[in-house]
């Protein structure tokens, strides 16, 4: 079953192309990678399906509907979360605060009932706070679930972010370079996470990586971009030993000695 | 736990309430001091509306005595056509009676008329922020004034009265000090609706936009929507605190809500702290206080005060008590009532 | 009908080379600090005051007509020039620089430019009380008319004046290499020390010429439009400041432009309308523009990466 389907999605900036004629189709349940070298498009494709940048041309199809023109909000509530490179947590609020807040959409109250308390204001901000602390226990968070972000270890905050993304409960998990910044025991924690939150959610992953050993260890099958376009596609072992990617990557031979 | 101690609260704040009002009602408090009540209860809306935006949101809202000027014309006309005695025939449009409970009501559509011009800097929040949007407030505020100038049939510049005389025509159904009632109910109920508002999840939304607007968006919070809501909401208050300014004086003038008001709002606001209402009550109440200590230096009082808020940016940008209420500095008062 | 026209066009030129002139102050500090000195516009009112005590103070001496007139002016301006300049800087230094050091949000310096602004036009009510002042007449004024129209030599030196000065800054910033050190700390405040830019130094500057522009400005206004009083600042300072947004701050042609454009607003809306809405009616368009174009004209869009 296809969960997301873009069909010749292209961004075009100016006199830049940032993203040209990208096919991508990911079916329900998987678990993708997308890599490419530094400024390759990646975060631009991302920013395009939730929502941020319209496509010059292109068709984003998620779950049967076009989503793209659609508002980060709105695409966010049809069912896509995402993390961000540079961990975009809200460091001033608690730790349950940001997990509440991602449920913003599905509140179940209307815009009166907060200074009204109605029961049913009381009824849902109790269901939202369960919530968000029952996914802070299932990842082992609920201890610092009234501290703030800023002043938790980096790896934590990465967790946090991810659990935030979940607490709306996507169908589709866009994770943007997750193990950025992490030290290499982090970097093994985030890999058998990952794995286990793929296992146990109903949910399906596209990640933009850059550290290999994440992407060859957890993903099912890779695109390969570069300068907006594709390069490659195919199960890890396939992009290991494709000269396209090896020569995106590391140059031609010729180059390192030029 | 809460349940009890809040109801001491607030039972003994509506003791307390009542007394000041008997003693009012029987010339025992001071008519000055009962105008430093008055005018701090109308700051205390002022401050606090304008925390909801600039505070609470981080915007930078420069204008907000725009809005105020809003309420205070739309709720004074109200009054004044409504139940002024005319001249000739002896009579008003409604009788005298009618204002003491229409009077809450005029107020708040007052308010609403406020709320309303503030879509004029909502709508622009949308697209822009920080420094445009404060140039946008600016401006907003500028065309309230130079419009109201204009309109001859308020006035223009030499103002409006006559909200002096509905008082005197309530009083004359029933003798109670009015106006020292209305501001202390508005301003406790402001700050009671805000503090609902900003404890929600609903409200904690424009905190979200406030520390990362990216990630909010993305995040399922409907920015616009919020902005909007915010701005209105801040703005209807800022109307409410104007049309209660404007029958405590009797007299309002498009002067009177210029941007040296505006700035006294930003002067609370930031010497408070952006996060924090308490805060923000505490600070109006000191300003007005200090306003009115300074009063015999006249204009040296437009020289200090600004340089104290020059020193708070220096040493202590954050205001008095940055995010904090004043349930974390006493946490006893936790028990009584729940800030955050 | 041709020569009301014409004379209207000439007015604009001379009250919106006021409006330029202090835009070109705003834009400068903008364009290098990314703060809007709100206490420019004050800035701007204090140097007429300077220049209006200055030149009481020479009129003592010498009279204030034919050569001596000029010979007024020509000290008159560069004495206010260095006064205010001397200002600016002693508020960036107090005021400002301990904020950029310590990295404080922006929001903090803006707040306290607003503040100093309060405290310039207080403190001068208070020096001066509420009463306007005069400026002296210093130049004799001739009056050229072509066809109807009448054009005076301050006119002229008005309009000449914006004129230079733009032409002035435009090399400046764009060829000189202060300009590019000017240029580049606008990009990034905190790497530029390490490539050997002088941060300090180069703000400096940039008060010093920013201040300048309002001196001049300051005493030409004076002497073309002799009522003082301490609020003229703020009203002009924020018209002009929404005129450099408008036009788009940060650009030298942006806000000199808009200076101008906010001349002919206005003095077109006094020809056809009442001037009781001038202000009204400039101000809406100027905040229609800005919601339309929220960057002004030649602005450049900030960005922000996700």
């Amino acid at each position: 079953m296809s969960l997301l389907k873009i069909t010749d999605l292209t961004q075009r900036f100016g006199g830049l192309t940032a993203v040209s004629d990208l096919q991508l189709n990911l079916e329900e349940g998987g678990l993708y990678g997308l890599i490419g070298p530094n400024g390759a498009g990646k975060t631009t494709i991302f920013n395009m399906v939730s929502g941020f940048y319209t496509p010059t041309e292109g068709t984003i199809n998620f779950d049967g509907n076009v989503i793209n023109g659609k508002k980060p909000h709105t695409v966010t509530a049809l069912g896509i979360g995402r993390t961000f490179q540079n961990i975009r947590l809200w460091h001033d609020m608690t730790v349950l605060d940001n997990i509440r807040l991602s449920q913003h959409y599905h509140l179940g109250y209307s815009v009166f009932e907060p200074f009204l308390r109605t029961k049913n204001y009381f009824k849902n901000e109790k269901r939202i706070e369960e919530k968000s602390m029952e996914l802070l226990g299932v990842f082992n968070l609920q201890d610092i679930a009234h501290e703030y972000p800023k002043n938790l270890p980096y790896g934590i905050q990465r967790r946090v972010e991810i659990a935030r993304a979940l607490a709306a409960e996507p169908k589709l998990l866009l994770l943007d370079e997750p193990a950025a910044g992490l030290s290499s025991a982090d970097v093994v924690d985030l890999i058998d996470h990952i794995r286990w939150i793929h296992d146990n959610f109903d949910i399906t992953i596209l990640m933009i990586e850059h550290q290999m050993e994440v992407i060859m260890n957890l993903c099912q099958y890779i695109k390969v971009i570069d300068f907006g376009k594709t390069i490659a596609e195919g199960t890890p072992d396939e992009i290991q030993k494709n000269p396209q990617v090896i020569k995106a990557y590391l140059g031609d031979e010729g180059d390192i000695y030029a | 736990m809460g349940k009890y101690q809040q109801k001491t609260v607030m039972i003994g704040g509506g003791i307390l309430f009542g007394l000041l009002l008997i003693l009012a009602h029987f010339k025992m408090i001071d008519l000055y001091v009962q105008s430093v009540i008055m005018f701090i209860g109308v700051n205390i809306i002022f401050a606090t509306s304008l925390s909801i935006v600039n505070g609470y949101m981080g915007e930078f809202s420069c204008g907000h005595a725009g809005f105020m000027a809003v309420g205070a014309y739309v709720s004074s006309l109200l009054t004044v056509v409504l139940f002024t005695v005319d001249k000739e025939t002896g009579l008003s449009i409604l009788p005298a009676s009618m204002s003491l409970y229409l009077f809450p009501i005029i107020i708040i559509i007052g308010g609403i008329a406020a709320g309303i011009a503030g879509l004029l800097v909502a709508i622009p929040s949308f697209k822009t922020r920080d420094d445009y949007l404060a140039i946008i407030t600016i401006a907003v505020n500028f065309i309230i004034i130079t419009a109201l100038n204009n309109m001859d049939f308020v006035g223009g510049s030499r103002g409006y009265m006559g909200m002096k005389k509905v008082i005197y025509g309530m009083e004359g159904v029933f003798k109670f000090p009015y106006m020292l009632f209305w501001v202390i109910t508005f301003a406790i109920f402001t700050v009671f609706l805000i503090r609902r508002f900003i404890t929600s999840t609903y409200g904690k939304g424009i905190i979200a936009i406030k520390q990362d607007e990216v990630a909010a968006e993305i995040m399922s919070v409907d920015t616009n929507h919020m902005k909007l809501v915010a701005f209105m909401f801040s703005s209807g208050l800022a109307g409410v605190s104007g049309g209660l300014f404007a029958h405590v004086i009797g007299y309002v003038n498009p002067g009177s809500f210029s941007i040296l008001k505006s700035t006294e709002g930003l002067v609370m606001v930031y010497l408070a702290g952006m996060g924090s209402l308490s805060g923000s009550v505490i600070s109006a109440i000191l300003f007005t206080i200090l306003l009115e200590l300074l009063r015999p230096l006249q204009i040296f009082k437009w020289v200090i005060i600004p340089l104290i808020l020059i020193l708070v940016m220096q040493f202590r940008p954050e205001g008095l008590m940055g995010d904090k209420e004043l349930s974390d500095f006493f946490p006893k008062l936790k028990k009584f009532y729940k800030f955050k | 009908m041709l020569t009301t026209l014409l004379q209207n066009i000439i007015n604009a030129l001379q009250w919106g080379s006021f409006y330029s002139m202090i835009a070109l102050g705003y834009c400068l500090v903008y364009g290098v600090l990314r703060l809007i000195n709100f206490a420019h516009g004050d800035i701007f009112m204090v140097a007429a005051y300077i220049g209006f005590v200055f030149v009481g103070f020479l009129l003592k001496f010498m009279p204030g007509s034919g050569m001596y007139g000029w010979l007024v002016l020509a000290i008159t301006l560069p004495v206010t020039m260095i006064l205010t300049s001397m200002l600016g800087v002693f508020i960036e230094r107090v005021a400002y620089r301990p904020l950029r050091e310590k990295g404080a949000h922006r929001l903090y310096v803006v707040i306290t430019a607003l503040m100093v602004g309060l405290v310039l036009e207080n403190g001068n009510l208070a020096i001066f009380g509420a009463s306007s002042r005069k400026f002296p007449e210093i130049i004799d004024k001739v009056v050229f008319t072509f066809g109807g129209v009448r054009i005076t030599n301050l006119k002229v030196l008005v309009i000449v004046t914006a004129i230079v000065i733009f032409i002035f800054l435009q090399t400046v910033v764009n060829r000189s290499k202060i300009g590019m050190a000017m240029r580049a700390i606008s990009y990034d405040k905190f790497g530029i020390p390490l490539m050997g830019i002088p941060v300090n130094k180069v703000v400096v500057f940039t008060f010093i010429v920013g201040s300048s522009l309002a001196a001049i400005a300051g005493v030409l206004f004076g002497m073309s439009y002799p009522v003082l009083d301490p609020y003229m600042g703020m009203i002009i300072g924020w018209k002009a400041f929404i005129a450099a947004v408008v036009g788009g701050i940060g650009d030298i042609k942006g806000a000199f432009l808009g200076g101008f454009m906010l001349g002919f607003i206005e003095i077109l809306i006094v020809s056809f309308f009442s001037s009781n809405l001038k202000d009204l009616i400039a101000f809406t368009i100027l905040l229609i523009i800005l919601v339309i174009k929220p960057t002004g004209f030649f602005g450049v869009a900030k960005s922000t990466k996700i």
